[in-house]
């Protein structure tokens, strides 16, 4: 089955999404990662979704569902790389993800990640 | 008014779903519509296509491109035959919902097109149609 | 109502050459063919005559919204949108399809001089369908003109707003005159560009030369914020004036955590400082 590769970078996870995802795929990745985060006992998790032209109420919506399930698992979710189109159809869809953090790109996401962790 | 091309594509498992926001996606770029537009569209397309799948019980999808000189465009019509929505007015405020979701599909893609028209009722399906010009 | 006779069809037909040459000569005599090269004229009115006398045999009515009347108005619309592109205004473009009227009358006096009724009759059937065929081609061209002036107005925007670097990922875009909605949304689309172009994380929108703000303006402004928010930068909004102060809390604008500061070097200030930079004296 098709799946989204979550990649390890220390104590932290990096999703890129690069595909037009369908549904099913996007739940998926939603399992995979909380299974992930568990597993690695992860303290961050970074989505970059810098390849995606186009973010619908089913993607926001999963974005929103991974951040909080993370919070629960005591890790950090940061969205990076939404391009201006993206965020203007968001703000327009009434869609403003609150409570997920966003960074220009994924250097500036892990540096985010990075202080929030030290923080703690 | 002239209809330079039309078309129809079927919507009824998820793949068909992402097949027609390209397919919108592919269409826009032909019309020449702008790319902040264009995101709106494949977007509201986006909402209204699953709408159709998993409220509809699978539907259609027709396209039309349309020459209004000097400006041109992209029709789609959404229609199905499934339980069809019983109070529109409802629907249409931010934040109903009839499922899981969020219930930002009709007012969310309304608010992305330039012309929105919808025409629904229990037992008689659902038809919407979204315009975005150049 | 009657409808075109045959007689008068084949008149046309016969005569296309002198309808041309006199039709010619009547625009030149009317000033219409400035700037226009004399073998176009020469093929748009030939081509033109031709679609007329094609579309009458056909027996297309005199509705010309009709697809039958297709080509003509395709044609039509091109010769619009090409006399539009030289700058020539409506009266020029339509006086293209009247100017034909006189030969045609000519022509038809000629053919029926021996019956009055009758030429009278084809006078007004021909005279109609031209009248149609103009009025077709004065509604084509604003349209077109229209969009010329619109595509006009948004690069005069796009260029009467730069965004500007001020330093090291910190932009400044200065909003000068009174804003609509249209003008609003351009510019705040080429600031989110450069943000992501440039990597900036902090964007200053100065409004210090915007007179007034209503709600429509306040809330693009808004929605840009979130916009940049969500993109991974925060924005600033400095030279926020006393009246528009005033505006905003009347129109109960939630401004959710926007900072902002009374002038552009202040919002730098702050900008810097969350960059984690100091400026100091050198000795």
């Amino acid at each position: 089955m098709e799946r989204i590769p979550i990649l390890q970078m220390g104590p932290f996870l990096l999703v890129t999404i690069q595909v037009d995802m369908h549904d099913q795929l996007a739940l998926t990745l939603q399992d995979d990662l909380s299974e992930r985060i568990s597993k690695t006992s992860a303290r961050g998790v970074l989505i970059d979704i810098s390849a995606l032209d186009m973010v619908d109420s089913f993607i926001g919506r999963m974005i929103g569902t991974i951040s909080g399930l993370s919070k629960i698992m005591d890790a950090q979710t940061v969205l990076v790389g939404m391009q201006p189109a993206v965020a203007i159809t968001l703000v327009e869809l009434g869609l403003t993800l609150p409570g997920v953090s966003t960074a220009l790109n994924v250097e500036r996401g892990m540096k985010l990640l990075q202080d929030r962790v030290i923080e703690q | 008014m002239t209809v330079r091309s039309s078309g129809t594509h079927a919507i009824h498992i998820e793949q068909d779903v992402v097949l027609a926001r390209q397919l919108a996606r592919k269409l826009a770029t032909e019309c020449g519509i702008r790319l902040i537009d264009l995101t709106k569209l494949v977007t509201a397309v986006s909402e209204l296509a699953r709408n159709t799948m998993v409220y509809g019980g699978g539907g259609d999808m027709d396209w039309q491109i349309i020459d209004e000189n000097p400006r041109t465009g992209l029709r789609l019509t959404f229609r199905d035959e499934g339980p069809g929505i019983p109070d529109l007015k409802l629907a249409m405020t931010d934040g109903w919902t009839s499922g899981s979701g969020l219930g930002l599909g009709l007012t969310g893609a309304k608010r992305l097109v330039d012309d929105f028209e919808i025409d629904t009722a229990p037992g008689k399906g659902t038809r919407v149609t979204i315009t975005r010009w150049t | 109502m009657a409808a075109l006779q045959s007689s008068t069809l084949d008149a046309m037909k016969k005569n296309q050459n002198q309808l041309l040459v006199e039709w010619i000569s009547g625009l030149e005599a009317g000033g219409a063919t400035r700037n226009i090269k004399e073998q176009d004229l020469k093929q748009q009115t030939s081509q033109f005559l031709q679609l007329i006398i094609s579309g009458l045999e056909n027996g297309n009515g005199k509705n010309v919204a009709t697809s039958s009347w297709d080509d003509i108005r395709q044609f039509l619309e091109k010769l619009s949108h090409s006399r539009a592109q030289l700058g020539q205004d409506s009266q020029q473009t339509a006086s293209f399809i009247f100017a034909l009227k006189g030969p045609l009358f000519a022509l038809l006096q000629n053919q029926y001089q021996d019956s009055p009724a009758l030429l009278a009759e084809q006078l007004w059937e021909v005279s109609e369908l031209l009248d149609a065929l103009g009025l077709h081609t004065i509604r084509t061209f604003q349209k077109s003109r229209e969009a010329v002036i619109k595509r006009q107005q948004e690069e005069l925007l796009e260029l009467s707003t730069p965004v500007v670097k001020l330093w090291d990922g910190v932009l400044a875009l200065p909003m000068i005159g009174t804003l609509d909605s249209q003008r609003t949304q351009v510019v705040m689309e080429s600031l989110l560009q450069r943000i992501v172009d440039t990597g900036s994380e902090i964007a200053i929108i100065d409004i210090t030369g915007v007179p007034t703000v209503d709600t429509l303006v306040a809330q693009h402004l808004l929605k840009t914020v979130t916009a940049i928010r969500l993109m991974g930068a925060d924005c600033i909004i400095s030279g926020v004036r006393p009246q528009i102060a005033q505006t905003i809390v009347h129109l109960g604008l939630d401004l959710q955590g926007v900072v902002t500061k009374a002038n552009l070097a202040d919002a730098l200030k702050l900008a810097l400082t969350r960059l984690g930079m100091t400026i100091s004296k050198a000795n």
